[in-house]
């Protein structure tokens, strides 16, 4: 999130999109209730099934699986041709003057640069024109034929609400009654908050679909204030601490990057990740990253890491292949080729997870050891077990040798979780774990130790990364997560001087650092995750602070937990600010400018001292400073987010550019190519999705949970209902080019057929929860049936658009 | 809420006087239907308070689950998917005992002591008193108790009247993550549901309104509704009513009965000093102890 969950109250506009916050979030959800009750807030909701959310939402509208950029495309068209943007801001804080090379261009679904043979775009063009002095030009007025706010005029003028409605089948008057209550946001005193989730990244465009909710954002001056932004809800209670410590295949924490094996040296490396700054005057705070990876390194090998040795630069793991990563979908083909040997699982139901299931099926059939750490006997981890059409194992055939290692749940030692809002609550244990089962910490830590010795022993092609390994722990098999805490936070090695004045030491050695300002690439300092520094201090476990009073009644609350950055409860907060200083809205200020310094509720995410006349943008992460409209080269798939069919598409055919159905850019493997289906054998869309009683495929195994929510089903309308001749209650069975499930029907209201490109497009609902052990009746899990595509930035599978046929059982 | 003495106000089955020197509070919960997401909280939370595990059951083709209230389900969300204004609409109604003032069970039972009304409102069942016969079900104007087929006795919800009478909101209460469920005075609960009933209308629901039905003297469970007028879309009875023959059953069949019971008594007195006490030799057959095993 941007903003935080509590600032939601805040909102005058609530677009739930991509997402099911009442569903899957009802906790959180609160604060949708709160706004609507304290600003009188207006709840959108755009889905393909009027769901739970959509139960107290002011306005629903339908659109078809898939098509989110066209719906919101089309809302970018509004905007601009009603020019119900916010001016100051859009010129000021966004990139819409800055002029872009000449050369690129958009035709007929392709961006400038693209090569069919590979599936890959030259990006040359998608940049900035930069002048003489090395900074981008920019034409204030606008007008510049290549400057970008006319080029996005351009490429949305064909998202007229005729063709909306065309690819979407949202109906005409919702779509604009939506349009118009977006565009009521530009206003200074209102915002609009955007909720989403898995709804927009399950997608082969899942990146771009959220693109777009932040141009939108951008163009309404909605970033940064209070009530506003982009929020992502996350799915687990830890998954932002998920990605902020890099557990990502190509990510280390604090969202810098492992290395390419194309680069040989720390010195190649930092020169790519170090930017310079594109327009005068700018922060660029990237230019820390080596700050930030060289205190990362002494974390990770201590006293080994030196100057000379690039601070073990040469241990790390380098990817052979930046392009593709080793993502889920990457592995489990290589497990399926018998590329793979062993597979360490941890906190991962891959068996439940991963598309395609029979695939993953065959992959870890062929492993030669399979290890499962998780507090549950999960799917996975009985893999092999013949449970008749619910898991079709041959266990006669399968030789991996599996292991489980029992691990606790989170309410068994105490630790810290970061939410949605990045705030890091530190918590407590609640109880003892039962029988033999150990904490995640000490499982790694055992196994670590013992390979350690294995390498110690007898040598190896490559001991230094597991023998140089910094481990100070007190008790090494049983490092504290207090231990851990305190270097994620960071902490001095030697003195840390003032730079300004070097008799001066900020940090005395030993000391844990205050924030990650005091970070030095020297190797003066080590920090395991500089986003977190000033989690645990001098002052304590900052995570553990309990303080509820908040000033200004905005739902800051700054002394409850911790909050990344350096506490800031609401990211880009400058930007709440017009050029001078003085809040957009002073009905919901967060900082200002008091003449000497930036001041106010919250932390300014701004140099404190920086006066507004000074030409610092607010976006201070960029090296332009600004909020980019045009992405450049950042997202693969284009500079603006563009319309392509899910690539199991119901129409066969891309209504806006026939030539182009597809992202050019997703990546498909042949083999899962080849069981891709199309609209003559399965005609429906198929749409997956998680329930409020079933959390994933774990809380099936609570008793409570299970009795809320018995059964799998499958949720169909009564028009195709009465074509196949289903009956509510009664069986159904789904097939797709992947599998086929069996299921009790849902015959609903609540899903409507919608009429796209002169067709009656019909979706088939299906959870995603039950599976063949746990509480329930046993079911099949949606990734039967679903296909193995990923989106092109991030490779997150293509779950929530697909291809059925349903049938009577 | 503060502690409450749970004095009783009404026994069933009962003609003794209740006690009358404490002035208590009445209570109620709101439930607020507009502002429900149907996530089943309170239902988690009413299983985990009270004990209870239903069934592992099935999926009859709704997100309802159990399908209906059990001895072991005291609450339910009920989903109905209507079109009363042309467009959709996803009522999610939390259903369970209402409490009423006036309480048909109560009036129906005839077992002394096996349904109390305790002075703050609440409707309780002292199962050790229940004698299985399912009055009670007749009795009640929303088919709420359900006996079970374990130990023959009637359940229904308590309105959790043993956290209540400690100074706390009942179960479902805490649990509600939307403030779909308020419990306070009953005057508190009218006042902040006349506010939502504002606000509704407000929003575009003309009929929005409260439910708190008079026939029954008025409930200490109460609902705010978007469609007030049409109370059957949440399957709530109209005007709900006591049935006319548990009012004659315990109206004026009940003394009569009584009378006529006083007079077999003394009839069969009359008759013990008239003609002595009659002596029946009694012979054992296999047959009984068969019926008993």
């Amino acid at each position: 999130m941007t903003n935080n969950w509590i600032d939601i109250k805040n909102a005058n506009v609530i677009l739930v999109m991509g997402g099911n916050t009442a569903e899957a979030h009802p906790v959180g959800f609160k604060w949708v209730i709160e706004a609507k009750a304290r600003n009188k807030a207006t709840l959108i909701v755009v889905d393909p099934r009027f769901n739970r959310t959509a139960a107290v939402a002011d306005v629903y509208v339908p659109l078809r699986a898939g098509t989110d950029i066209a719906f919101l495309g089309g809302v970018i068209n509004y905007l601009l041709t009603k020019d119900a943007i916010q001016h100051e801001y859009v010129k000021a804080f966004t990139n819409a003057s800055f002029i872009v090379k000449d050369g690129f261009g958009f035709s007929e679904g392709l961006f400038s640069g693209y090569d069919s043979d590979k599936r890959e775009y030259d990006h040359s063009t998608w940049d900035y024109e930069l002048g003489p002095d090395g900074y981008v030009q920019v034409d204030e007025t606008l007008q510049h034929p290549r400057c970008v706010f006319q080029l996005m005029k351009q490429h949305y003028s064909r998202y007229t609400p005729e063709v909306v409605v065309n690819v979407t089948g949202s109906p005409k008057d919702k779509f604009l009654e939506v349009c118009k209550l977006i565009a009521s946001t530009a206003a200074l005193n209102r915002t609009m908050t955007s909720l989403y989730a898995l709804g927009w990244t399950n997608h082969s465009v899942g990146t771009q679909n959220i693109r777009c909710m932040a141009i939108i954002q951008l163009l309404l001056g909605n970033v940064g204030m209070s009530g506003g932004g982009l929020n992502a809800l996350r799915g687990h209670s830890n998954i932002q601490g998920l990605t902020d410590l890099g557990l990502l295949s190509n990510l280390m924490p604090g969202y810098l990057t492992l290395p390419a094996a194309a680069e040989p040296n720390l010195a190649t490396y930092l020169a790519k990740r170090t930017p310079k700054p594109l327009r005068p005057g700018q922060l660029n705070y990237w230019s820390n990253y080596p700050k930030f990876f060289v205190s990362l390194m002494k974390v990770l090998y201590g006293p080994a890491a030196t100057k000379e040795n690039d601070y073990g630069y040469g241990w790390l793991p380098k990817l052979d292949r930046v392009d593709h990563e080793y993502d889920m979908l990457r592995v489990q083909d290589l497990m399926v080729q018998g590329k793979m040997n062993g597979y360490i699982c941890q906190g991962f139901n891959p068996l439940q997870a991963s598309p395609n299931k029979a695939k993953t099926l065959a992959g870890l059939g062929k492993l030669k050891f399979l290890v499962v750490i998780d507090p549950l006997a999960t799917e996975t981890s009985a893999f092999f077990e013949n449970h008749g059409e619910y898991n079709p194992a041959d266990s006669s055939k399968i030789m991996t040798e599996v292991f489980r290692l029992p691990s606790i749940c989170f309410a068994e030692d105490e630790g810290s979780l970061t939410n949605s809002s990045r705030w890091l609550q530190w918590h407590y244990r609640g109880q003892d774990p039962p029988d033999e089962a150990r904490t995640d910490i000490d499982i790694i830590a055992a196994l670590f130790l013992r390979i350690r010795e294995l390498y110690r022993k007898e040598g190896g092609v490559f001991p230094e990364p597991i023998l140089n390994l910094h481990w100070p722990y007190l008790i090494p098999e049983r490092p504290m997560p207090a231990e851990l805490a305190r270097e994620l936070n960071g902490y001095a090695i030697t003195d840390v001087k003032d730079p300004q004045d070097p008799t001066k030491v900020l940090v005395k050695a030993g000391q844990q650092l205050a924030t990650f300002a005091q970070l030095r690439d020297d190797g003066s300092t080590a920090c395991g995750c500089w986003i977190y520094s000033g989690c645990w201090t001098e002052k304590g476990n900052q995570m553990a602070r309990r303080e509820t009073h908040d000033p200004g009644d905005r739902g800051l609350v700054p002394g409850w937990a911790f909050s990344w950055p350096a506490n800031r409860r609401i990211l880009y907060n400058r930007a709440s600010c017009d050029a001078n200083g003085k809040p957009w809205d002073p009905n919901r200020p967060l900082i200002h400018w008091n003449g000497t310094k930036w001041v106010g509720l919250d932390v300014p995410d701004y140099v404190p001292t920086a006066a507004p006349s000074k030409d610092m943008g607010p976006f201070i992460m960029h090296p332009e400073g600004v909020g980019r409209l045009f992405s450049r080269a950042f997202v693969k798939d284009g500079p603006f987010p563009e319309h392509y069919e899910p690539f199991e598409t119901p129409l066969g055919t891309n209504p806006i550019h026939p030539k182009v159905v597809t992202n050019p850019v997703a990546r498909v493997y042949k083999d899962d190519h080849s069981e891709l289906g199309n609209s003559s054998e399965f005609p429906y869309v198929g749409t997956t999705y998680r329930l409020t009683e079933l959390f994933h495929y774990w809380s099936k195994h609570c008793l409570i949970n299970a009795i809320l929510q018995p059964q799998q089903f499958v949720e169909i309308s009564e028009q195709l209902a009465a074509e196949k001749g289903i009956v509510n209650g009664g069986e159904i069975i789904v097939t797709s080019a992947r599998g086929r499930i069996r299921a009790v029907a849902v015959v609903t209201k609540r899903i409507k057929p919608l009429t796209v490109n002169g067709k009656v497009i019909q979706h088939v609902g299906i959870p995603i929860h039950w599976g063949f052990t746990g509480l329930t009746r046993k079911g099949f899990p949606a990734n039967v049936l679903t296909p193995c595509v990923g989106d092109a930035n991030t490779q997150t599978p293509e779950t929530k658009a697909f291809l059925v046929n349903v049938e009577r059982a | 809420m503060p502690l409450q003495s749970l004095d009783i106000a009404a026994r069933s089955a009962t003609t003794l006087p209740s006690p009358g020197i404490r002035r208590t509070e009445e209570v109620a919960k709101l439930i607020d239907i507009s502002k429900c997401i149907g996530c089943k909280a309170c239902q988690a939370a009413c299983m985990e308070w009270n004990d209870l595990r239903d069934e592992v059951g099935f999926n009859f083709g709704s997100y309802q689950n159990p399908a209906d209230l059990t001895p072991a389900s005291w609450t339910l969300m009920r989903f109905y998917e209507v079109e009363p204004a042309g467009h959709l609409e996803w009522l999610i109604r939390k259903d369970g005992c209402m409490h009423c003032a006036e309480p048909g069970c109560l009036e129906a039972c005839p077992s002394p002591g096996a349904i109390v009304k305790y002075s703050n409102g609440i409707v309780d069942f002292v199962e050790e008193n229940c004698i299985g016969c399912g009055y009670c079900i007749t009795g009640c104007p929303f088919n709420i108790p359900r006996i079970s087929k374990q130990d023959d006795k009637a359940y229904k919800c308590t309105l959790c009247s043993d956290r209540v009478a400690v100074g706390l909101e009942p179960a479902c209460i805490k649990a509600c993550p939307t403030q779909a469920l308020v419990f306070g005075s009953k005057e508190a609960m009218r006042e902040h549901a006349a506010d939502r009933v504002a606000e509704l209308q407000e929003r575009g629901f003309k009929n929005a309104g409260i439910y708190d039905p008079a026939g029954v003297g008025g409930t200490h469970v109460i609902y705010v509704l978007q469609h007030a007028d049409q109370p059957e879309l949440y399957e709530l009875p109209k005007d709900p009513k006591i049935s006319p023959v548990v009012k004659l059953w315990k109206g004026i069949t009940k003394p009569l009965a009584m009378l006529a019971l006083g007079a077999s008594v003394l009839v069969g007195f009359l008759h013990y000093v008239d003609v002595g006490p009659n002596e029946v030799k009694h012979e054992k057959k296999a047959s009984d102890r068969r019926d008993r095993t």
